[in-house]
């Protein structure tokens, strides 16, 4: 029998989430041979959308059809996946806030191993699985191991394998509604406040110039707005610098940020993290001044300068003003 | 309301640049700078923030070495009024569900309405938090960034994909993931420090916490570091040597041809 890898599919208004045709891949890098179960949850024509569409690429679709699960409150989908898959399983979900807020607690109440933010996964020997995470910011990488003897719980990193676009599953769908049992808990979902716009719309800018922690001092923020003046861009930046309010979130480049899309993108003092790099589209030439020439924003930006970005950014400016 | 909140002692990554020892076990530890962990402070100020409001207390706790007592007496300078050291050798090389099955223990000798980790520390694994919340069998939500006390529950903001947030109630006793820029962490000087320089911090081991020795450490872990390595890093960015004006020279060039000057 073939191994039985569930892949939980998250979707919003009848539009499956990109780590959809993504969990997949990752399931058959554990097992080349697995029969994949795509997981839907969700209530009304919708979720039969989605369903429909998963059958596709899927070998199997269970979907679990419940009002409590129309909103996808990590605390009800939990109980219902307890309830309703076999003890072993191993359960993929993306590694984003969703994923972050299922997947531990899924493991616990599974009894079954835990691993997050998986990055790349090696292969399986003996019950054992070897997977590739990131630690410490991204500036080291590691092999884990993980006994998946007892099932495993499991957050791929959204982005890192390409969706698999072959629709190659041919998959039925099973109602599996009449076993989700008791869905009852103790957090209640109320509704989702939209984040503010601001006076800047980063995400129709063609350059941008995007500041980070490595700019030290509220005082040095200035200096970003000099330098994207000379250029004729736009100001944006990594989380620390929102969340130390030196620049409102709309300027926020990322997952729980914007998403822009510029031809030009300069991360000025940026480490490169996946959810800052999670919001830059578009394949954009990306120009990296960092002081560390081990900062993982070097691995992805086509050109990199290792430098004091407080020294260095006046004088790009001056340099421009000076054309 | 008696608050328990979670904290960790982590190199600093914007203070070090991260190294791999020879071994390729470890990363190299001299000379590093040790932190709490960034989310933490965001819990620590948010947990006495709500206590001047509503009243109570605030404990801080960490599962660590003698080093992490540094951390705990930080947080008490910010305004914790207590802090508790869990320590044993057994501890050593838990993966994430020892740390939970250690810390669930803590919360059981006290008698908390709400416990609190950061997001994610080191590791970014993201994972005690929901761990701790699912052995206790209380309600759990992560990535918080707003909490409105009220009776016997909180109205909770969880900051989700593109800074929305997805307001929840959530009936306490809960454990909640306390996400970034929720508040401004206060500052702490040397002289806050100084203040709980000789404030006694209890230490618990396995034994103090009823916790099975057998249940956590490296002997328990399902998951395991093998090693550290240097991924392949493929191309990589083409680095601009030079002096200042030249490397400046080339990346004007480069930003002409790609549309980066207008
Ligand atoms: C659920 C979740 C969602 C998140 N969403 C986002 C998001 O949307 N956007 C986002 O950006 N982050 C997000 N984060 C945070 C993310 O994980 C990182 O913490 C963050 O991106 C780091 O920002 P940074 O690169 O500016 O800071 P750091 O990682 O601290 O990097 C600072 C960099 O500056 C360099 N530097 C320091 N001083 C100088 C100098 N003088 N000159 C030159 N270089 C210097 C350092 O070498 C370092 O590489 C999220 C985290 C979580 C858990």
């Amino acid at each position: 029998m073939a191994e039985q890898v569930f892949a939980y599919i998250k979707h919003d208004q009848g539009v499956a989430d990109d780590s959809a045709l993504e969990l997949i891949v990752a399931a058959k890098k554990i097992y080349p041979d697995a029969s994949v179960t795509a997981v839907v949850t969700g209530a009304g024509s919708d979720l039969d959308t989605i369903c429909n569409e998963m059958a596709a690429t899927y070998n199997a679709v269970w979907k679990i059809d419940n009002d409590a699960l129309a909103y996808p409150n990590a605390e009800v989908v939990r109980k219902a996946l307890v309830n309703i898959l076999p003890a072993d399983s191993i359960v993929l979900l993306p590694h984003d806030t969703f994923g972050m807020d299922l997947g531990p607690g899924l493991a616990i109440k599974m009894d079954s191993a835990f691993v997050a933010d998986v990055v790349d996964i090696e292969g399986i020997d003996n019950g054992t699985l070897k997977v590739i995470r990131q630690e410490f910011s991204g500036m080291a990488s590691a092999h884990v191991t993980c006994d998946i003897s007892g099932g495993a719980v499991m957050n791929i990193r959204p982005g890192v394998n390409q969706p698999d676009e072959s629709k190659s599953g041919g998959g039925e769908v099973v109602d599996k509604s009449g076993e989700a049992g008791d869905l009852s808990t103790k957090r209640t979902y109320l509704e989702i406040v939209e984040a503010e716009a601001g006076d800047v719309d980063i995400t129709k800018s063609e350059v941008l110039v995007s500041v980070g922690r490595g700019i030290e001092d509220e005082d040095n923020v200035e200096m970003v707005f000099d330098l994207a003046k000379a250029m004729g861009a736009d100001v944006s930046c990594s989380r620390p610098i929102v969340d130390a309010k030196w620049l409102e979130k709309s300027r926020q480049v990322g997952t729980s940020g914007q998403t822009v899309k510029p031809k030009v993108y300069m991360a000025m003092g940026i480490s490169g993290s996946f959810q800052h790099l999670g919001g830059i589209k578009g394949n954009p030439f990306i120009v990296a001044v960092n002081k560390n020439p081990k900062a993982p924003i070097f691995q992805v930006a086509d050109v990199g300068i290792e430098a004091d970005i407080l020294e260095f950014i006046p004088e790009l400016t001056e340099a421009i003003e000076g054309l | 309301m008696e608050i328990l909140v979670c904290v960790k002692r982590v190199p600093d990554t914007s203070e070090n640049e991260i190294e791999i020892n020879s071994a390729g076990n470890d990363i190299e530890r001299d000379d590093l700078v040790y932190s709490v962990n960034e989310w933490d402070n965001y819990a620590v100020e948010e947990a006495i923030q709500i206590v001047d409001k509503v009243g109570g207390s605030v404990t801080v706790v960490t599962v660590g070495d003698d080093e992490s007592e540094e951390v705990l007496r930080r947080e008490m300078a910010m305004g914790a009024n207590n802090g508790i050291l869990l320590s044993d050798d057994a501890f050593e090389g838990s993966d994430g569900k020892g740390i939970a099955t250690i810390l669930k223990a803590a919360v059981e000798k006290g008698n908390y309405d709400l416990i609190m980790t950061g997001a994610q520390a080191d590791e970014g694994a993201a994972q005690v938090g929901g761990m701790l919340a699912a052995m206790l069998d209380y309600p759990y939500a992560s990535l918080v960034n707003l909490i409105e006390a009220g009776d016997g529950k909180l109205k909770v903001g969880r900051e989700i994909e593109g800074g929305n947030q997805e307001m929840n109630d959530i009936e306490m006793p809960c454990v909640l993931s306390i996400q970034t820029g929720i508040n401004e962490p206060r500052y702490v000087g040397i002289r806050g420090i100084r203040k709980v320089a000789s404030v006694e911090i209890p230490t618990m081991g396995a034994s103090d916490l009823g916790v099975d020795a057998a249940a956590v450490g490296a002997g328990a872990a399902k998951v395991k570091r093998v090693d550290y390595f240097v991924p392949d890093m493929g191309e990589g960015a083409e680095m601009l040597e030079g002096s200042t004006e030249e490397i400046i020279a080339k990346l004007i060039e480069y930003l002409k041809a790609k549309g980066g000057l207008k």
